[in-house]
Order: C-alpha cells, then structure tokens, then sequence
C-alpha cells in the first residue's frame, strides 16, 4: 500500500521533469546550453502565481474545462497499472474507462476551444477530433491483441500476464511498443504530429485550442498534457519491464525506460520535421497499421486461426 | 510622341520626358508590356496645376529604361490599365489613393495603405472580399501577431483546411517616408538614417539606392574603393538575410537542425558587417559620396577568411536540409506560383527567379560596383517553396564568389567624394538588387536644385500579390511556410 502511494506521488511528480528532458535532448542537438532541466516545474508554478484574462464570450464550459481536465487525465493514472504494483482502480474492461477518461479530457478542450468562438481555436478543435479519430481505435485495437495474448480483460491482468516469453511475443511487443510510441506523439501534440514550439497559430493542433487561457488554468492543462504523455510512456514500459526483477530494481527499470521513450521524442523532434496537415493521418494510421499486424499475428501464429 | 530612352541611375532633365495625352500613355504602356518590358514605376507627383503621372518601363534585356508622363489638370478619371497588363494593379491603386484620380475599370481598387480602423476617424471602413456558402469559413490573422513580427492583416476564406482566397491588408506601420524625404532633404545624414530605415532589413539595400539616386543627380563620381566596399556590404547582407531565412523555414516546419545551423551562421556574416561598421545590419556605412567605414588589410584578411569558412559549412549544413524527406515534403510543391504568374504580375528578386523568370538588376541594370562584375542569372523552374528556399542557398554561393572577387580586388584609394550640387529640375530613376528583389528609387529635384519628390518602392510591393496567389487551393497550416518563403517587408510597403 505504502508502495502504490509512493509510486503514484512520484508519477504526479514527474511528468514536468520528462518535458524537461525532451527540451534538453532538443537544446543539445541544436547547439544550445538549453533551459534548465526542471525550468517546466518553474513556469508551472510562475502561472500559478499569474492572475487570469477570461474572455467575455465564453460560458462556464470554457471556465471548468481545465478543471475537468487535469481530473480527467489523474484518474486515468489510476487505472494505468505500474509494472509489479499494479493499478489503483482495476476491473474487467477497465481499458475502456481508461480510453475515454483521456477521452472526456480531450472532449472539454476542445468543447472549451469552440466555447472561445475564435476561428483559430475551431481549426484547432477541428483537427484535434479528426486525428482522434484515428488513434482511438487503434489504441483498442493495442489493447485488443494484448487481451486476445493474455486472455484477460483488465489492464492489471493483461499487463500482469504480458510478460512471459515465446517467439512471437518479442515481435509482437515491437510493434505494439512502436504503436503506442505514434500514440504517445500524436497525444503529446509532438512532431510529427504538431510543433509544441511553434508560434505560427495556423499550423498549431494542441497549442491553438489553449490560446485563450492564462495563469492557474493554463498550468493546469500544461500539467495535463505532460502527465498525459506519461501515462502512455507508462504503458509502453508496462510491455517491456521484465516480471521476474524485485520491487526496486522494477521501478528502476521502469523509470529508465520512462525516460529513454521521452529521450527518443526528443531525438524525433531533433532529426525530423514536422509533417504537413495533410499528411499527418497517414502518419497516425501507421499506429493502427502496426496494431492490427500485431493483432493478426497473435491469430495466426498462437492460435491458428483468426476469429 | 516616344519615350525618353534612359540607363539605370542616369539623371534626365525633366524637360526631356514627354508629356503624352493619358490615353496615349496607356495604350503605349501597355504595348511596352506585351513585348516584354517591365512596369518599374508609376506614380504621381503633385505640380502647380495638378498631377503628373510618371511612367517607367524597362527593358531588361537591352539594360535600358523608357519614362513618359502625363498630366492630369481637371480630368479625374482615366481609363485602368490593369485589366491589360496586370502588374499595374497595385500602382494603379497608390496613384488612385494618393490623388483620387480614378482609374476606370480597375477590377480591384482597394486602398492600399490608407482604411486603418483607428487611425484616422472619418475613413471608411476596408471591405474584404467576402465568399458566402455554408461551409465557407473566414480566418483573420493579424495584425497582432503572436511572434515579433510586424503588423499585417490577412483574410482567409477557407473551406476546411482549404483557402480559396487570401486578402492582405497593410498600411499599419505607414510612417509618411517619401514625405520625410523632401521635408528633411537639406540634411544629408538625415537623408542617409531615413533610407536605412525604409526596411530595417535592407538598410544597405535602400540606404545604397536612394545614396546613388542622389549621386547621379549630383553628377558625384564616388570612388572605386568606396563602390568595392559597398558592393561586398550588399552581398553580406543577402547572404545574412538568406541565411536566417533558410534558419526561419526550417523553424516553421520544426526542422530544428537547419533551424539552429543556419541561424548560427547567419550570426557570423553580420558579425561580419559589424566588424566592418560597427553595426550588424550596416547602418552607418554608406555615405553619400562613399562611404563612412574602410576595410583595412587585417580586416580583409579576416573577412576573407570568413566567407572561406561559410563557404564550406554553408554546403554541409544545404546538403543536410536540402535533403532530408520530412523537410522536402513540406518544401515541395507548396505555395506554387508558376512563371507565367510571376511575369504577369510583374514579381521580382529570388522569388522571381524561383519561378523561372530572369531577372536580376545586378545583371540587367547594373549598378555601383556591378559596372564591373559579371552577375550570371541564377533561375530555377519549380516555383514552390522548396525553390524559393533553394534559390536563396545558390544565391549565397553566387553572393561568396562576388565579396572573394572583390576582397582580392581591393585596392588603395579614396573612401569618399565631396558630393557636388543637384542638377535642376532633373529626374533620376535608381534601381538596385537588394536580396529581396529590386529596389526602386526615383528623385526629382525643383528649379534650386532641392528635393521635390521621392518616390520608394521596395520589392515587396511587387511581391505581396503572388503570396495571395501562392497560397490558393492550399492548405491553411501551410501559409506561415509560404509566407516565410516569400519573407516580405511590412514596413517597406507600408513605406
């Protein structure tokens, strides 16, 4: 018991410190001594301290949105489980409740991005939805083939079972680490996906439906993005943190591979551009491309059929 | 009655410039554009008895430049040359904004720097062009921006993703400078600062224009040294300016490694520029008559040196952008303007030559120290951004061939002359490369010998329309990206 509040404090914590890393994979790339690793806990706190500009068009959607927000994306980080620890909240199709908490999450931002009634923000929202879209289902279609492997229906019990070895499940624990890993992008509003750095507020996704907000609420949703993001790392390093290790080493494990799969967004964002509007779908369709080759070789090759 | 027959920076007495009758002016215009020739100029200027419009053609080819004018007393109306030859659509505007002379049939007379909400109380309102339907989706941007960049409002009529129409309104920085020219035309150093100023980042572009406008009217031979140094300014700066514009259009599609390399080295050219004046951008350098700053020996050494260096890391850090997929699929085929639209719209510089069409006034006017260099015209056929982006790299080359030439040409000799009095009632027409195209100056000077006109025109004034076409039936995120490409002035229009 004691283990899970410590873990999940730590998790709370964190997410600030993995941004941090990204800007710092990116800062030594380019050439620059970059801002200090934790500089994202201090401009969360700085907004804290901010007052706040609402503006005078908007209703209570956009007011509660954060709110919900940030509450949204904490109880999914209830249900995620952490290797050996587990989850707080489990039970069967418990996965589903963990989609759509992300879900409702997204649902007000971009409910709060329309409640603004700037037309950037509705382009934002609008491509926001669109590429939803794609990577839900995909991300089903993830934890689909991981229940069809383990037969078990619950986060806890598809993770917990994950983890024994034949021959196909290192391939199929690549391609559905590489899917979550497009996931994980194209939630974090990363490039491809989007450009966090950008000014330009016409190619903006994420960026563009936050425009309006400022201070306390802002630092919210900074702060939910981020936890956000790793949550998902958590469920990639669900797949590759070996069972048979102790309690600590477990956790060290998992911390280092938390931070290599934020290391390897940030060495994408160094090598690559973004991708143009148009073209991010056929980015995003890869994840359910990748998914369902996992979920076809699990039918063939473990059971023999499909269906 | 025919055209006055000019070359670029020869000052004409005002005498020899025909007068035809309006129509005659238009009908002869436009036959000049049909064979080819380029609208440079055309502006009004207030006489005694009312305007006189002032028309410049040029031939690029023949290196020579034809002027007429015409004069209109009690008429306000004439017939529109636009709806013929389409690259007088914006001039035909600023005449009509300037004098209220109409001219009749002009399928788009909008004002083009006047109509600012707040500024002047009485003026009405700037009506966009408006598409109805409903799935037709109006974006306007500007001209508050989110990053530092000027002020500028554009009008998008999308459906989805898709703009079928951009409409740009400027006219937010209009500072009156062709006015400050003649109010202040007794103090040289002042003229000196204003023309720095028309476009913070062509100061030794327009700085160098209007400084030889005047020569010619003074009839001032500056020096060779002085035209040596000023020549191998020029180039430092369109290398600088093409450099952090290779730095920008990678930051706009989040390519960070050509972001940082090419801003890194934009760094070392106007540190370059600085060691030479003191100042990156160039300010204070020119002079009329010469110039204010020497290159010593060491200095050249060091410079040399420099531009050794950039050559190298300049081809490293191309070849890395230039061919990296995630960079080239944002690069290619976007923003696409095709040489027909170029020349019929009358576009210049290297957004010009991206699209195929040969100009370059180094080479077809020549000027200052191009008298002496050769300037091969470097053209590329595809028109989208990926060519706006690669002709800036050749150019770069094509600019460190030139400042090597020079350097080694530098030689011992005087840095200024005494500027000598301004002939009378004289006019002279000055164009010049600045790296976004051609710059155009033209002075007229009074029966004393004083400043009565300054007319300016920066290239962006010829290219603001092609971005407006550039980026139809493309996508909305893309505009940022097209309008990098372009990387027009704000304030250099808005003069």
């Amino acid at each position: 018991m004691m283990a899970v509040v410590i873990v999940l404090a730590l998790m709370t914590v964190s997410p600030f410190f993995f941004i941090g890393l990204i800007n710092k994979v990116k800062a030594v790339w380019a050439g620059r001594k970059g801002a200090p690793l934790l500089q994202p806990y201090y401009d969360f706190f700085r907004l804290l301290k901010k007052g706040e500009v609402i503006s005078g068009t908007t209703s209570i959607v956009f007011k509660i949105a954060p709110s919900v927000n940030i509450s949204a994306v904490l109880f999914a980080l209830l249900i995620v489980p952490i290797p050996l620890i587990g989850s707080v909240i489990n039970f069967q199709g418990d996965f589903v409740l963990f989609a759509y908490a992300l879900g409702l999450a997204k649902f007000f931002t971009v409910a709060a991005a329309l409640d603004t009634g700037s037309s950037f923000e509705g382009m934002g929202a609008s491509r926001e939805v669109t590429y939803s879209t794609i990577v839900e289902p995909a991300f089903f279609v993830v934890i689909g083939s991981l229940a069809l492997l383990t037969h078990q229906i619950s986060f806890d019990s598809i993770f917990a079972a994950v983890n024994f070895s034949t021959h196909y499940t290192a391939l199929i624990k690549i391609l559905l680490v590489a899917s979550l890993f497009i996931m994980l992008l194209a939630e974090g509003s990363r490039v491809p996906v989007d450009d966090p750095n950008t000014h330009l507020e016409l190619t903006m996704i994420h960026e563009v439906m936050i425009l309006d907000y400022s201070g306390p609420d802002l630092a919210f949703i900074q702060y939910a993005a981020a936890l956000k993001m790793t949550i998902i790392s958590i469920l990639i390093a669900d797949l590759l943190v070996p069972s048979y290790l102790g309690l600590l080493p477990t956790l060290a494990v998992l911390a280092f591979i938390m931070a290599l799969v934020f290391l390897s967004v940030g060495i994408v964002e160094s090598l690559i551009a973004r991708s143009r509007i148009s073209h991010i779908p056929q980015f995003l369709f890869l994840m359910t491309t990748l998914s369902l080759t996992a979920f076809a070789v699990i039918a063939f090759f473990l059971f023999g059929v499909i269906g | 009655m025919s055209w006055v027959e000019i070359r670029n920076l020869q000052a004409i007495p005002l005498a020899e410039i025909p007068r035809l009758p309006i129509e005659g002016l238009r009908l002869q215009l436009i036959e000049k554009i049909k064979r080819g020739g380029r609208l440079v100029q055309f502006f009004g200027d207030k006489s005694s008895d009312g305007v006189v419009l002032f028309a410049v053609v040029a031939d690029d080819n023949a290196s020579r430049l034809y002027v007429a004018s015409s004069s209109f007393t009690a008429e306000r109306v004439y017939r529109s040359i636009t709806p013929e030859a389409p690259s007088a659509h914006l001039f035909e505007r600023e005449f009509h904004e300037e004098f209220g002379i109409v001219p009749e049939g002009h399928p788009w007379l909008k004002p083009v720097r006047s109509s600012i909400p707040g500024i002047a109380g009485d003026e009405t309102p700037y009506e966009f062009f408006s598409m109805e339907g409903e799935e037709v989706h109006e974006v306007g941007v500007g001209p508050i921006h989110a990053g530092i960049i000027e002020p500028g409002h554009f009008r998008f009529s999308c459906h989805g993703e898709k703009v079928y129409q951009l409409e740009i309104k400027l006219g937010f920085q209009h500072r009156g400078v062709e006015v400050l020219f003649v109010r202040n035309g007794g103090r040289p150093i002042y003229l000196e600062k204003l023309a720095e100023s028309v476009s913070g980042d062509t100061v030794i572009g327009h700085a160098g224009g209007f400084i030889r406008a005047i020569e010619s009217l003074a009839d001032t031979v500056v020096p060779r040294r002085a035209k040596l140094i000023r020549t191998i300014a020029l180039e430092l700066e369109r290398t600088a300016v093409h450099l952090g514009d290779l730095s920008a259009l990678s930051g706009d599609v989040a390519y960070l490694t050509g972001n940082s390399v090419f801003g890194a080295l934009r760094t070392r050219v106007i540190n370059t520029t600085m060691a030479i004046c003191g100042n990156r951008f160039g300010r204070g350098l020119l002079k009329l008559g010469g110039v204010n700053f020497d290159i010593t020996p060491q200095l050249r050494d060091k410079i040399a040196s420099m531009i050794d260096e950039l050559d190298e890391d300049v081809s490293l850090a191309a070849e890395v952008l230039f061919s990296s997929a995630s960079v080239l699929e944002r690069f290619e085929k976007t923003g696409v303007v095709n040489r027909e639209t170029a020349a019929a719209i009358g576009m210049v510089g290297p957004a010009a030559r991206a699209s195929g069409v040969k100009i370059d006034v180094r080479s077809d006017h020549p000027f200052g120290g191009f008298e002496f260099i050769p300037v091969h015209k470097l053209t590329l056929e595809g028109g989208d951004v990926f060519a706006r982006a690669y002709i800036r790299f050749v150019e770069i080359q094509q600019s460190i061939r030139i400042i090597e030439e020079q350097l080694s040409g530098l030689f011992a000799g005087d840095m200024k002359n005494e500027l000598g009095q301004l002939s009378k009632n004289s006019l002279v027409v000055s164009l010049t490369e600045g790296w976004r195209g051609e710059i155009g100056y033209v002075v007229i000077t009074n029966a004393d010998g004083k400043i009565r006109k300054v007319k300016v025109k920066d290239p962006s004034f010829h290219n603001w329309l092609a971005l407006s076409l550039a980026v139809r039936e493309e996508g909305i995120s893309d505009f940022p990206l097209c309008n990098k490409s372009f990387n027009l002035s704000y304030c250099g229009f808005d003069l």
